[in-house]
């Protein structure tokens, strides 16, 4: 197979009436849609993209609702030969000032040639648009419609790519994130298919289940294009409706006999939790055969309590996997319990702390239970290196550094990144982790970031928006993730350094103090409102509370380590 | 009787939500617009709000267009007992 052309074009002469996915929507009944209702959708948007004049090979950002729209206007792009980039959508939380920035960033970046939106965004995009932008054109998805005739020569500009040419782009989340377009070929994409489907065992009588949002890897690949491609058809809902009824989930492997599903590690949690007896009435899930847990920390506890609370609806435990994944190998790197059971591996947490080792604990040493993330895709390969970039024996911590044949092309108009990732042709993940009987274990993060239900969080992004509110000094914040067990996933903390000292407020209790309210609240607001992440602490110290390095930078993890030490103290 | 729900309200979502015990939430106060509860938190909210007052809510009904402050959502709360 060529490229996507080819392969979509395939399953509609092959299959034109066979279901390519369903969506489910909130208090509607669910919309099918056949290869053939694709083809003819997504040729609306092809159609709309050439009389634009919009040529192959150029970017067309989608700012579109989880819905039919995007899913036609991603293919129509792909049909024209051009490169979508699914963007997420400003949601009420969000400031529409701080968005529009983020907008601004990325059109200088990826320089656009098309925007794709909903009517009520069409202002908002324009005004993200300078003088002299490459944005030539702002479509609105409701003045598009599907297209009864085609011919094949619709779709030159795209059955012209070559399996080189950059297919799509995948942006990482916040301000910081979007300036680094992760650019995939045709042809590593269709690697990563070919790899990952042996590796699932991916057969006809899948069926594949999704709230995943499209412009995270692991919903864009797992959750999209794996299935659409291979004619495994796709139960597609959306993250909002998701979080708020995350039985819903459940209602859709039931209804559609739901065989693969790819979750963050929080959703265990969340779905184990959160979801009340009387929605589960009717649940059968007896045909999930894989549930891969994936883009964050993976805890045991959270597939037991999974397990515990779901076996009564026909879970099997094996039906618990594990998948370790990136953008920059497209998606999977690896994937573990498809035919045996995920591997556990009980080791000390004071060897993998102090010493660096995962070993066995000694003389009664606290244990960790790790996952193993399973074994590397077929033409994947996996070193663990320590700082000087030599390979480490097995069982000892590193960074993982990985190799295949489906890497990205580059970090899109940015060669200045695509340089440092490199290591003599390997690719440095900044994920910590061991190897043990070649299978993978990760560990941590060797960079800052900070993972909450799966979304990437640059700490940087966060300490900016807490540093503008008036009361904090400038400059001294610090934002980490600290994990939680109960909930699955990281709590995002913040801690401001004050103008005012605590003797300010002599004869006060600082903590209860309107002062220390009015901080804390204005950071939480502009923190959510400028990157849709709620802090779950914030906490405002004195000057000179806050750890620095040598360059006079406040240092996140040394300030982590001190914070968690207090917490611990009482 | 509105004052003892929002009381009840408030000192949930500052001790188990905001993590800050001592911050009082006032009836009026935007609590989605402002980020003080997030889309996570509100499926905990309606637990809570089924258990507490046991009424029957639905986890898609709370949000942005059916209430945004303690006063909004002891409405709600009053009407369904």
């Amino acid at each position: 197979m060529k490229t996507f052309v080819h392969a979509l074009l395939k399953q509609y002469d092959v299959n034109p009436q066979s279901k390519a996915l369903h969506l489910l929507l909130d208090q509607k009944p669910d919309k099918s849609i056949t290869y053939s209702d694709l083809i003819h959708g997504s040729a609306g948007y092809t159609a709309a993209l050439k009389n634009a004049g919009i040529q192959a090979g150029e970017v067309v950002i989608l700012i579109l609702q989880h819905s039919e729209a995007l899913v036609y206007a991603f293919f129509g792009s792909i049909l024209q030969g051009a490169i979508p980039a699914i963007m997420p959508f400003l949601t009420e939380k969000l400031s529409p000032e701080q968005y529009r920035r983020s907008l601004m960033a990325l059109f200088e970046i990826t320089a656009p040639a098309a925007i794709i939106t909903y009517p009520e965004f069409l202002g908002e995009v324009h005004q993200a648009i300078k003088p002299g932008s490459s944005v030539r054109v702002v479509l609105d998805c409701s003045q598009i419609n599907p297209q009864s005739e085609f011919t094949n020569s619709s779709f030159d500009n795209g059955l012209n790519r070559s399996p080189q040419d950059i297919a799509l782009l995948q942006h990482s989340s916040g301000t910081t994130g979007l300036q680094k377009g992760v650019a995939l070929s045709h042809q590593a994409i269709f690697n990563q298919l070919e790899s990952y489907s042996r590796a699932l065992s991916l057969n006809l009588s899948d069926v594949v289940v999704s709230w995943l949002p499209l412009y995270h890897d692991m919903g864009l690949i797992a959750g999209f294009i794996l299935p659409i491609l291979s004619n495994v058809p796709l139960i597609l809902l959306s993250p909002f409706d998701w979080v708020r009824a995350p039985h819903k989930l459940l209602h859709g492997v039931t209804k559609y006999r739901g065989t693969l599903s790819w979750l963050p590690n929080f959703a265990y949690n969340f779905c184990a939790q959160k979801i009340r007896q009387r929605d589960l009435e009717g649940i059968d899930l007896f045909t999930w055969r894989a549930v891969s847990n994936c883009s964050e920390p993976m805890y045991w506890k959270s597939h037991q309590m999974f397990l515990d609370r779901f076996q009564p609806y026909g879970l099997q435990s094996s039906a618990l996997t594990t998948c370790y994944a990136m953008a920059e190998n497209v998606f999977a790197v690896s994937q573990g319990g498809i035919n045996e059971p995920v591997t556990i591996d009980s080791i000390s947490q004071r060897g993998l702390l102090v010493d660096r080792i995962a070993r066995p604990s000694i003389n009664g040493e606290d244990q960790i239970t790790m996952l193993s993330a399973g074994h590397p895709i077929d033409d994947t390969r996996i070193r663990i290196l320590d700082q000087y970039h030599n390979d480490v024996p097995e069982r000892h911590l590193g960074e993982v550094a990985i190799s295949s044949n489906c890497m990205l092309t580059s970090y899109y108009n940015r060669p200045d990144l695509s340089t440092i990732a490199f290591q003599d042709g390997w690719y440095l993940t900044g994920d910590m982790g061991y190897l043990a009987k070649d299978e993978v274990y990760v560990t941590g993060r060797k960079k800052d970031l900070i993972i909450v239900g799966g979304k990437n969080i640059y700490p940087q992004d966060l300490e900016y928006l807490a540093s503008e509110v008036q009361g904090v000094h400038p400059g001294r914040v610090v934002a980490f993730g600290i994990p939680n067990e109960a909930t699955g996933t990281e709590d995002v903390v913040i801690i401001a350094e004050m103008d005012l000292i605590k003797n300010d407020f002599d004869g006060l209790d600082f903590e209860s103090s309107p002062e220390y309210s009015r901080v804390t609240d204005e950071i939480r607001m502009r923190v959510t409102r400028g990157s849709d992440i709620a802090l779950r602490y914030v906490r405002l110290v004195n000057r000179g509370w806050l750890l620095k390095t040598s360059s006079g930078k406040v240092a996140r993890s040394a300030n982590r380590e001190r914070y968690l030490a207090e917490l611990k103290a009482g | 009787m509105n004052s003892e729900i929002t009381q009840i309200l408030s000192t949930y979502i500052a001790s188990q939500i905001l993590r800050q015990p001592q911050r009082v939430i006032l009836p009026d106060e935007p609590l989605l617009s402002n980020g003080l509860v997030d889309s996570f938190s509100l499926v905990d909210l309606s637990l809570f709000i089924e258990k507490t007052f046991n009424v029957y809510i639905d986890n898609t009904e709370l949000n942005r267009e059916t209430f945004d402050t303690l006063t909004q959502l002891a409405d709600i709360i009053q009407s369904r007992k």
